[in-house]
């Protein structure tokens, strides 16, 4: 459904006519987002300037009941920005200033738009560090890591970005700016509203500025990659790390068709005829890094890892961590297909999962490639397919069902990191229960009783 | 009928996931934050055109004429799309598209796609009479009498973007066929190109020079022609089709170890001839044959073990990338490889080194004004590095860096990598008392 004339017009009057998209050849990109299989056609997409024209674009859409989905970079993984039919797609990235440092409280604040990467960038300057790195860092941006309260590879000992939100500038639905929390590390002055909009998937506010707790930057890293002939092996090491009261920044694994297609495209002499990958990082004090670094080798090489490598120089760690956040689009190369899944289990459970991904994915004849943050969880059993092909995408569909329904049983959760979106909609509640769902809902129905906006995320 | 778009495999399309890794990436994404003007975008429209959900119009010609196909984002993509492939599918699409053209463009486009780079004589005519336009002056004097005004508005604005023709040509300056000192180790073809066999024969008498001092026995064919990029990259894939015959026919594959090249653009057209004969039962074999030994010159040069020049000239050096040397050819270490190997050189990175120049074969002819703006932002890395001379390795990139710091007063001479290797080797003999002559 295309927006009409008039409604171009008054939304050009609000943020500029350059800034309105509405023929089909600008808008159709806003389609989709990085999810596989999901798109619509947008009725147009405006890029607000500052937080007054956010509110000034919600105000009009709230007027005209038209449904607004917000959207930085359009990398999320479960359709969170994907649009509605006919929606404004109301696109951030013009908001994308950093606006202040401050290494005498160890805060960062910025606007929504802002890239994840130049964040950590900024800080850096200062000697300081924002831990969470999802995948598309280099792209993504905040305001949409908030949203989708995003992981990384250092969620083992760093948390998400949940953990690093000091404060948040929202819109609400009537166009009401909002600002919630401060600098203050301890603060308890009535609810913690900013976390109820972290993780809200744009369906409760529009988040247009952060205020981000920022670390010392740690001051030595050291990464090493472990290669075993039995995923069980890997599995194990994590378990033993663990237990041996060593929290690594990163442990990584990659699985035997995961790890091809990573070496396919990064070229970073990964042996490719191995079972499981496991990268580990350990950072801090350099004595520290050191003891847990030889600590940790010692325990991979116990329990039968077939060799450990420890990255020469900054550039290889740097290498190998990249290559790492690649597996997932490093695995489109297989089929033209790759339907992503972000299960997590308690970490004690995560070797029985893994094994039944792989039998799950035997059983429907499926390819399967899995990779994820062994440390913490969290699973990416990736499936390669073909759309086109319905009787396989039936099966795809069958396996996800059977996979979701042994992560509950594990006490586990349907989506670690990527959000529920439209993409795991179908199960959230199976997960939540009823009385948990139905209070979600109304949450929901209490800051945005039209239901404009993001509809049809999380919940119908 | 179905288009160039509907007959690729859908695949290809599909082989986008639209992670959006390309992104920071893309020149033109970068300068607007728009998402058609970013890979994924196009690729979108590429989709929908194969879908039949929209049109092949104007709005999608203007966006594959905007993108650079500098296929940067091709480097950064994990998912391994072949965006090379899919641009060209999609340029082709425009041309049979059947839009309205304007009749200036109707008239370029005949005058040099269909004549002078199809026919090697043609484009001699031409360079000779710019050779004497030149020599004589009387470019001079026609730009201080305020002459170039007669001439279209685009036109005006390209005079002086004119390239410097050579004294020579290739094939008056380098034999067909020519031995290296000692024992030849290889026997290699040297691949002259259009452009460069031109207004840059030096460089190609450097490559045979380089090429000798390492063993090679060096055939280089006369008045060889385009090899077909423009074409392939411009739309018009049958065209591109006889060329690559004509080339391959001209050099038959299994007579050489390698076949040479030194500008990027050609080479990583050069490297896909089996897929430009797609389809050629006739020419299948050859064409594969010949994409396995096609080498980029700075490549061969490493594989082959290049020997270190004994002499050399002291110089800060700073490097700049030709897209389709380093994206499409994947040939990034060895120019670099090679700059350090010369004693006296002192390579200076230099920022955003892969980041297009604006040139991207005739970008700068019909995108001006973002041409402009690359080249600027090139040239402000280049002042930085404070180097004497900026490497690079394709004529385009070439000539548009150097008009790019003549008209901002920059003094740092572009030269390829090959040259001042040559250089280095000459200087080398220079200080050797005795020296037998090469031999012809």
């Amino acid at each position: 459904m295309a927006l009409s004339e008039t409604a171009l017009s008054e939304l050009a009057g609000l943020v500029g006519a350059e800034n309105v998209l509405w023929r089909p050849e600008d808008i159709l990109p806003y389609g989709f987002d990085g999810t596989a299989a999901l798109k619509e056609r947008p009725g147009a997409v405006v890029f607000p300037a500052d937080t007054g024209q956010v509110a000034a674009v919600v105000r009009w859409a709230a007027a005209n009941r038209v449904p607004v989905v917000t959207r930085g970079s359009g990398t999320g993984l479960s359709g969170g920005s994907v649009p509605s039919g006919g929606c404004v797609v109301l696109c951030l990235v013009r908001m994308d200033r950093i606006l202040e440092v401050d290494p005498n409280n160890l805060t960062l604040r910025a606007q929504a738009g802002a890239i994840t990467l130049k964040i950590d960038e900024a800080a850096g300057v200062h000697g300081l560090f924002y831990p969470p790195d999802p995948g598309s860092m280099k792209i993504s941006t905040i305001g949409g890591n908030v949203a989708e309260n995003s992981g990384g590879l250092r969620g083992l000992k760093y948390g998400v970005t949940r953990d690093y939100v000091m404060g948040l500038e929202v819109v609400m639905a009537d166009g009401r700016v909002v600002r919630l929390g401060n600098a203050c590390v301890k603060d308890v002055a009535g609810y913690s509203m900013k976390d109820l909009f972290i993780g809200s998937e744009g369906t409760l506010g529009i988040v247009t500025e952060v205020l981000l707790k920022l670390l010392p930057r740690p001051a030595a890293r050291r990464t090493m990659l472990a290669l075993y002939d039995r995923m069980e092996d890997a599995a194990e090491t994590v378990s033993a790390i663990i237990a041996a009261k060593i929290i690594p920044c990163t442990l990584e694994f990659l699985d035997r068709r995961t790890i091809q297609c990573v070496e396919d495209y990064a070229k970073v002499g990964l042996p490719t005829d191995c079972a499981a990958l496991l990268l580990m990082e350990t950072d801090g004090h350099p004595e520290a890094v050191r003891d847990e670094a030889a600590r940790m080798e010692q325990i991979a090489r116990e329990r039968g890892a077939r060799a450990v490598r420890v990255a020469g120089s900054v550039e290889e760690a740097q290498q190998l961590a990249t290559a790492r956040r690649s597996a997932f689009s490093a695995l489109a190369r297989m089929r033209p297909t790759t339907i992503l899944e972000d299960v997590t289990v308690p970490r004690s459970e995560l070797a029985r999962m893994v094994a039944y991904i792989a039998e799950i994915a035997d059983r429907h004849g499926l390819q399967v490639g899995t990779f994820g943050h062994m440390g913490d969880g969290n699973l990416h059993p990736t499936f390669l397919t073909d759309e086109r092909d319905t009787e396989e995408m039936r099966k795809v569909h069958l396996a996800l069902d059977e996979i979701v329904e042994r992560t509950l049983e594990l006490g586990g959760t349907i989506t670690g990191e990527h959000g529920v979106g439209l993409a795991k909609k179908p199960w959230l509640r199976r997960q939540l229960g009823d009385a948990s769902y139905e209070l979600m809902k109304q949450v929901r129905v209490a800051l945005d009783p039209a239901g404009l906006l993001n509809p049809g995320k999380i919940f119908d | 009928m179905s288009g160039p778009l509907q007959q690729l495999d859908y695949s290809d399309l599909q082989q986008c996931m639209h992670c959006g890794m390309c992104l920071p990436t893309c020149p033109t994404f970068d300068a607007t934050k728009r998402e058609r003007h970013g890979p994924r975008g196009r690729i979108a429209l590429m989709r929908a055109v194969a879908d039949g959900d929209l049109v092949a119009g104007r709005e999608f010609a203007d966006e594959m004429s905007y993108c650079l196909g500098c296929l940067a984002c091709q480097t950064a993509c994990p998912a391994g799309v072949d965006y090379a492939g899919l641009f060209e599918a999609a340029r082709a699409e425009v041309e049979q598209s059947g839009l309205p053209q304007t009749p200036a463009r109707v008239l370029w486009r005949a005058l040099t796609l269909r004549f002078l780079f199809m026919r090697p004589w043609a484009l001699r005519i031409v360079a000779r009479v710019l050779r004497i336009y030149q020599k004589t002056g009387l470019d001079g004097w026609v730009r201080r009498l305020g002459l170039t005004r007669v001439l279209p508005a685009d036109l005006q604005r390209l005079e002086p973007q004119t390239p410097r023709i050579s004294a020579c040509f290739s094939d008056e300056c380098i034999a067909e066929e020519e031995l290296p000192e000692g024992p030849a180790r290889y026997r290699v073809a040297l691949l002259t190109g259009c452009v460069q066999d031109i207004a840059f024969s030096n460089i190609n008498r450097d490559t045979a020079d380089v090429l000798l001092a390492n063993g090679c026995r060096v055939h280089t064919p006369a008045a060889q022609g385009c090899c077909g990029s423009l074409h392939g990259h411009n739309g018009e894939p049958g065209l591109a089709a006889e060329l690559a015959r004509r080339m391959l026919d001209r050099m038959p594959p299994e007579n050489y170890d390698a076949i040479i090249t030194n500008a990027g653009g050609c080479g990583a057209h050069l490297r896909h001839y089996s897929r430009v004969l797609a389809g050629d039962a006739e020419y299948a074999a050859r064409a594969a044959e010949w994409d396995r030994k096609v080498r980029d010159i700075h490549e061969w040069l490493v594989e082959i073990g290049c020997r270190k020049p004994a002499a050399g000239e002291e110089a800060v050096v700073t490097y700049h990338e030709s897209c389709h040397l380093a994206h499409g050819q994947k040939v990034v270490k060895q120019p670099r490889e090679i700059l350090k190997s010369i004693p006296g050189v002192r390579l200076v990175e230099l920022a955003e080194s892969s980041w297009c120049c604006g040139s991207a074969g005739v970008y700068s002819i019909t995108q001006p004004e973002q041409s402009g703006a690359l080249l600027k932002r090139k040239v402000g890395h280049i002042a930085a590095t404070g180097a004497r001379f900026l490497a690079t390795s394709n004529p385009g990139c070439h000539l548009q860096v150097a008009n790019g710091l003549r008209a901002a007063g920059v003094p740092v001479d572009v030269v390829q990598p090959v040259t001042l290797l040559a250089r280095a080797y000459r200087a080398e003999r220079a200080e050797k008392p005795v020296g037998a002559e090469r031999k012809h």
